[in-house]
């Protein structure tokens, strides 16, 4: 397996990891009332934080684990990169003017920070399936 | 939109005519890795002019003994637009 692909799987694993246990805690945290006036910041930066740390981590694991594949990238990986990105870069844009809106709407901080919270999450799990797919199926023209 | 490519190659061929050569030895001739040149073999990517013209220096032959773009996709991309 490239050294790209087992990045983006590296990626992909930690960041749905990361969600699922930052929605437990959230959830638990809110199961006695309402859901915007759960205490979120701590978790939030947590998940943030744990979830780099953790990719830094295995990714290093992965590599000395694997090491007999090599680190070298090329031109390939690039441009899958680069595609990964652009189409990730839609859902990054969309929590972006969700936030905005519900600023504008004068909304709860909790909401506003939730939109960029899952816009850089769905982002970020978008931009690793789309590098999957492409290592798979291939790179197809414009 | 994406489209997938209609560049063809006989990379596999040469590789065969020209001392059985591994497509390992073939990327590190072009510097690039091994998956690339089974991606670009099995039709799943097509490289860059320049990497294109780096493998048929390799195998000492013109691009297009390499690869090859048929006629009727010039015409219908041409149709297409692109």
């Amino acid at each position: 397996m490239a050294y790209e692909v087992k990045g983006a799987w590296v990626g992909l694993i930690v960041g749905i990891v990361t969600f699922i246990v930052y929605l437990t805690v959230l959830l638990a945290r809110a199961a006695d009332g309402a859901l915007e006036q759960t205490p979120y910041v701590d978790a939030m930066l947590w998940s943030i934080g744990a979830g780099i740390v953790a990719v830094i981590i295995v990714t290093i694991f992965v590599t000395i684990a694997t090491r007999r594949d090599g680190t070298q990238t090329d031109v390939r990986d690039k441009q899958i990169s680069a595609r990964a990105e652009f189409t990730s870069r839609g859902l990054l844009i969309l929590g972006a003017l969700t936030a905005l809106v519900l600023a504008m709407l004068e909304a709860d901080h909790f909401w506003i920070a939730h939109a960029i919270f899952l816009g850089f999450l769905l982002s970020g799990i978008l931009e690793g399936v789309t590098k999957i797919a492409l290592y798979r199926r291939g790179v197809p023209a414009w | 939109m994406v489209k997938p490519t209609r560049v063809t190659n006989a990379i596999r061929a040469l590789r065969f005519a020209h001392g059985e050569l591994t497509q390992a030895q073939l990327a590190a001739a072009v510097g690039v890795t091994r998956q690339t040149i089974i991606a670009i073999e099995q039709g799943r990517y097509s490289p860059s002019l320049e990497l294109a013209f780096q493998i048929s220096h390799v195998f000492g032959v013109p691009l297009d003994d390499v690869f090859q773009y048929p006629a009727e996709s010039a015409a219908a991309a041409a149709e297409e637009g692109r």
